[in-house]
C-alpha cells in the first residue's frame, strides 16, 4: 500500500524547452571523470597519462578511503590531467576506443552477499559514489549503515527528466538495484513517485512506495525525506537516482560497470528538445553540437535552478541526468523596474504575467537587479516545504553558529533545497552557496 | 533610451575606479541602476531567477500611497475651504492641497536621499531603495501644518538613527518614517498635535463652530461626542494626518499590496482583528463616553487604518515568521487601541503601538523559532 505525501508549498516554474519522448543516440570521442563532481573529495590518482583503461578501470581513489574508486566511464587511454590552483585535479581525459572493453567484477552469487561484500563490490566498481548521504550531501561513506535509503523516481525541477520514460524497460535492473540497496540499510528503501503515476517503479518488490503530489520540489528527495522520515542528530540516510540504482542493477548482473545513462537535452535554446543516449563523462559538445542554438546561449549541466554552467568543450556532471540551454541575457532593461513585464516570471503578481497563470516562459539568464541586504519576509517559506525557518538556519550559517544550525535543522537540507529560496529572493542573495559552506562547516566540525 | 545610455556610458570612467570622482561611486550607481535595471546575470546556483528585485517592490508600495497622497492634497483643500467659509471648486481645493503637501514631499526626499547618498559616499556601499517608501510615508504621516524645516530635520534623524546607524536598508530595527513622526511628536508637541495644525486658515476668520480638532482629537476632549460620523471618517473629509484620513484611499492601497503579495496579510488580518477586539471589549465595559464608540467607528478614525496597511507591514521592522507576525500584528491592533482610549497624554495610539511592537519583534520571532527548535528535539527523544 503507498503512503502518500502531500507537498503545498513550492512552484512549477514552467518553462520552454521539456524533452520529446524519444532517444537519440550520441557518441563522444573523448570523455572525463571530474573530482569536482563529488563534493569534498580529496582525489589520489592511480594512472599516469598515457595509461590504457577499459570500462571500469580505477582512475583515482578518495585520498581517505582506499578502496572508493573512481572509474573510467569508456575504454581508451588516459590522455590528459587537467588541473587547477594549488594542481587541484579537475579533470581526467580519456580518449576512447572504437570498440569498449570491460574489467569485469565478481558479482556472480550476488544476491547471497553480505552487507560488506557487497560495499566492496561497488567500492572497487567505482558504482559506489552513486550513493550519497544526508546530512551534507556528499558521497556515502562505507563505513556507515543508513537508517534508510531514499530513491526520489520523479523529478520536479523545470523541464526535468521523466525517469518513468528513461527505466520503463529496466524494471529487472531496477529490482536488482532495490535489493541490493535494502543489503546495505538496517531500515527501509523508500521510493517515492508522483501521484497516479507509478509506473515501472509500481511492481517493484522490497520498497516502500510513497506517492508525492505537489509543485516543485516535491520531486526533491531531500523534502521526501522529511516528510517520510526526518533525519536527527546522528542519523544518516542514503540516496540514490533511479538511473544510478538500476545501473548497479545491470552492473550486479552482469559484473560489468554500466556507464550509460538517458540525458534530457532541454531548454528554449534547443532546436528540438529530447532524450539522449549518453556515457557518463561525455563531452557537451558531441551531446549538444548541431541541436542547440549557439549564439548567447548559456549550457548548463543539469537542471537551471542547480545545475553548473559547462562550456561546449566541458563534460556532462556525474550526477546530471540533464543539459538545459538557456539565453544568456546581459542587457540591461531601461526602466525595467517599472515596464509591465508581461515576459517576466514571478512569484510576486507585481507583473502583469499573472494574468496569464498557464504561460510557459522562456527566461534567461539575468538577475533582474542587483543583490541587497535581506528585506522581505516570508518569501522563502512559500516555496521551502520544510518544517524549518530558512531564514534562521541560513542566518545561524552566516554566523557559523553550529550549535543554532543544529537546532534549526541543517542535518535535513542540501543546497538543493534552498534552490527555489535563491530563485525567488528580492535581495537576489546566493543562497545555495550559504548552505553548502554551512554543511562543510558542521562537517568539518561534527563530522 | 539609446540617448541616456549613452550619456551615462560617457561620464562612466569618471566614476570608476581610478577616475576623479570614483568617491561618488554610489551615486553615479545609483542614477544608473535607477534608469536601467543592470544587466548581472547569475553565475551558478538558480541561473534564473524571480523577475522582481527591491526596487520594484519599493515602488509598488509607493504606488499604493498615491491614492493616499492625492486624497490628502484634496482634503486639506477641502478643509481648508470649508473651516474659512469659502466656495471652491474641486480642482480648486485639490491645487490648494498640491502646494502645501508637495513641499513636504520634496523637503523628505531631498533630505533624506542626501543624507542616504552622504552615508553611501562615506561607506562605499551601493545606494538603497528603501527610502524611496520612507520619503514618501514621512509626509503622509505630518499634520499639513508641520514647519518644513522640521519635516528636513525629522527626516534625518530618522534616517540616521532609525536606519543608518544599524547599518542600512534591511538591518533596522524602528520603522524609519515611524521614528521620524515619533521624533517631532516629543520634540516638538505642540506643533505635532493640538487644534491648530491640521487645518491650514492662514490666519483668515474661520466660521462659527470650527475647532480644527481631529477626530481623536475631539474624541479624547468630549469623550465621544460630536466626533465626525462613522461614513465621514470613512471617506476621509475630517482633519488629521495629510494621508491618514481616508480609508477609502487606504484600502486602495492595501488592495495594490496583497494582491501584488508585497504586503503580509496576516499582519493586516490580524491587527483589525486585535484592535477591533480591544474596542469591541471598552464597548462592553463603557466605563466612559470614549469607551462607547463603536469599535468599527473607532479603527476608522486616527492612523489606524494608515499604520494597518503601511506601518505595521513594514517588512524590516516587523516580526519575519509567519506565526510571529500573527502575534505581532494582534498586539499592534490591541495596544494601539489601549494607548489612544485609555492614555490621556497621546490622542493617537497607533504609532507608539508600532514602535513598541517593532521593538518586540524580534522576541515575538525568537519563540516562535524557538518552538521549533522544540519540536525537532521532541521528535529526537521520541525515537530514542
Amino acid at each position: 500500500m503507498a503512503a502518500s505525501v502531500k507537498i503545498r508549498k513550492g512552484v512549477d516554474i514552467k518553462l520552454k524547452g521539456s524533452a520529446d519522448q524519444s532517444i537519440e543516440a550520441t557518441s563522444s570521442t573523448t570523455f572525463a571523470v571530474k573530482p569536482t563532481d563529488f563534493h569534498g573529495l580529496n582525489p589520489k590518482l592511480e594512472l599516469k597519462v598515457g595509461a590504457e583503461v577499459k570500462v571500469g578501470t580505477a582512475l583515482f581513489h578518495d585520498k581517505y578511503n582506499n578502496n572508493m574508486k573512481f572509474v573510467a566511464p569508456v575504454s581508451g587511454e588516459l590522455v590528459d590531467i587537467v588541473r587547477g590552483e594549488k594542481r587541484r585535479i579537475l579533470e581526467v581525459r580519456i580518449l576512447a576506443d572504437k570498440e569498449m572493453k570491460y574489467e569485469s567484477f565478481a558479482t556472480s552469487g550476488w544476491e547471497s552477499f553480505s552487507s560488506d561484500q557487497l560495499k566492496e563490490v561497488l567500492l572497487q566498481s567505482g558504482n559506489w559514489p552513486s550513493i550519497r548521504q544526508r546530512p551534507y550531501d556528499v558521497v556515502a561513506d562505507p563505513a556507515d549503515t543508513p537508517k534508510a535509503i531514499f530513491v526520489s523516481a520523479f523529478d520536479s525541477a523545470p523541464m526535468a527528466p521523466d525517469y518513468g520514460f528513461i527505466l520503463k524497460d529496466r524494471q529487472a535492473d531496477l529490482q536488482a538495484g532495490v535489493e541490493a540497496m535494502s543489503k546495505l540499510t538496517s531500515g527501509k528503501v523508500h521510493i517515492s513517485t508522483r501521484t497516479g503515476d507509478n509506473g515501472v517503479f509500481g511492481s517493484l518488490k522490497g520498497a516502500v512506495l510513497h506517492q508525492v503530489s505537489g509543485p516543485h520540489p516535491a520531486g526533491n528527495v531531500g523534502v521526501q525525506i522529511h516528510h517520510i522520515d526526518p533525519i536527527n542528530k546522528g542519523e544518516k540516510v542514503w540516496v540514490i537516482n533511479p538511473q544510478d540504482l538500476a545501473a548497479i542493477g545491470k552492473f550486479l548482473k552482469s559484473g560489468q560497470f554500466d556507464s550509460q545513462r538517458v540525458v534530457a537535452l532541454t531548454g528554449s535554446k534547443v532546436n528540438a528538445p529530447k532524450y539522449l543516449s549518453a556515457t557518463i563523462g561525455s563531452q557537451v559538445e558531441a551531446l549538444v553540437s548541431g541541436k542547440i542554438d549557439n549564439n548567447d546561449a548559456r549550457i548548463i549541466s543539469g537542471n537551471v535552478l542547480t545545475g553548473e554552467r559547462v562550456s561546449m568543450e566541458g563534460y556532462l556532471g556525474f550526477y546530471n541526468h540533464q543539459i538545459s540551454v538557456i539565453p544568456e541575457d546581459e542587457n540591461p532593461e531601461f526602466f525595467g523596474w517599472i515596464a509591465p513585464g508581461f515576459d517576466k516570471f514571478s512569484l510576486s503578481r507585481t507583473f502583469f504575467s499573472w494574468l496569464t497563470p498557464g504561460k510557459t516562459y522562456d527566461l534567461g539568464t539575468s538577475l533582474h537587479g542587483e543583490e541587497r541586504a535581506f528585506v522581505m519576509s516570508g518569501q522563502y517559506e512559500k516555496v521551502f516545504p520544510f518544517d524549518i525557518y530558512p531564514v534562521y538556519l541560513l542566518k545561524a550559517m552566516l554566523t557559523k553558529d553550529i550549535e543554532g544550525m543544529e537546532n534549526l535543522g541543517v542535518y535535513e537540507v542540501a543546497p538543493e533545497d534552498f534552490a527555489l529560496c535563491e530563485f525567488a529572493c528580492t535581495s537576489k542573495i546566493d543562497l545555495q552557496d550559504i548552505v553548502r559552506s554551512g554543511l562543510d562547516l558542521v562537517k568539518q566540525e561534527c563530522g | 533610451m539609446k540617448l541616456f545610455k549613452n550619456l551615462l556610458d560617457s561620464v562612466k570612467p569618471h566614476f570608476e575606479e581610478g577616475g576623479k570622482l570614483h568617491k561618488y561611486w554610489p551615486v553615479y550607481d545609483g542614477f544608473e541602476t535607477f534608469l536601467f535595471v543592470p544587466g548581472h546575470a547569475t553565475k551558478k546556483g538558480a541561473h534564473i531567477r524571480d523577475g522582481i528585485d527591491l526596487k520594484r517592490t519599493m515602488i509598488m508600495v509607493v504606488l499604493a500611497l498615491v491614492p493616499c497622497l492625492l486624497f490628502g492634497m484634496y482634503n486639506v483643500g477641502y478643509q481648508h475651504y470649508m473651516a474659512t467659509g469659502q466656495e471652491g471648486e474641486l480642482m480648486e481645493m485639490f491645487l490648494y492641497g498640491a502646494l502645501k503637501v508637495l513641499p513636504l514631499v520634496i523637503v523628505s526626499y531631498t533630505v533624506g536621499l542626501g543624507v542616504e547618498f552622504g552615508f553611501c559616499i562615506a561607506k562605499g556601499h551601493g545606494i538603497n531603495e528603501g527610502f524611496l517608501v520612507s520619503g514618501m510615508l514621512i509626509p503622509l504621516i505630518m499634520p499639513v501644518e508641520v514647519p518644513l524645516w522640521m519635516v528636513g530635520l525629522a527626516t534625518a534623524f530618522a534616517v540616521v538613527f532609525g536606519k543608518e546607524v544599524f547599518g542600512g536598508t534591511g538591518m533596522n530595527i524602528l520603522n524609519p518614517a515611524l521614528t521620524a513622526r515619533a521624533f517631532l511628536f516629543f520634540a516638538y508637541p505642540t506643533q505635532m498635535s493640538g487644534n491648530m495644525v491640521w487645518v491650514p486658515t492662514e490666519g483668515m476668520p474661520t466660521v462659527d463652530g470650527f475647532t480644527g480638532a481631529t477626530a481623536l482629537g475631539v474624541a479624547a476632549e468630549s469623550g465621544g461626542a460630536g466626533i465626525p460620523s462613522l461614513m465621514e471618517s470613512f471617506i476621509g473629509i475630517i482633519p488629521g494626518s495629510i494621508g491618514e484620513t481616508s480609508v477609502i484611499a487606504i484600502l486602495l492601497g492595501a488592495a495594490l499590496l496583497l494582491y501584488t503579495g508585497i504586503a503580509s496579510w496576516r499582519v493586516m488580518l490580524s491587527m483589525l482583528i486585535g484592535g477591533y477586539l480591544m474596542a469591541f471589549t471598552f464597548n462592553l465595559l463603557a466605563l466612559n463616553e470614549y469607551m462607547k464608540i463603536d469599535a468599527l467607528h473607532q479603527l476608522m478614525m486616527g492612523g489606524f487604518m494608515f499604520g494597518l496597511v503601511f506601518m505595521a507591514t513594514d517588512p524590516v521592522s516587523a516580526a519575519q515568521t509567519n506565526v510571529g507576525k500573527w502575534i505581532y500584528g494582534f498586539f499592534c491592533g490591541v495596544l494601539g487601541i489601549l494607548i489612544r482610549v485609555v492614555n490621556p497624554a497621546y490622542p493617537e495610539g497607533i504609532m507608539m503601538a508600532i514602535l513598541f511592537m517593532n521593538v518586540m519583534a524580534p522576541m515575538i520571532d525568537h519563540y516562535v523559532v524557538q518552538g521549533n527548535i522544540n519540536r525537532r528535539l521532541k521528535r529526537v527523544k521520541v525515537k530514542a
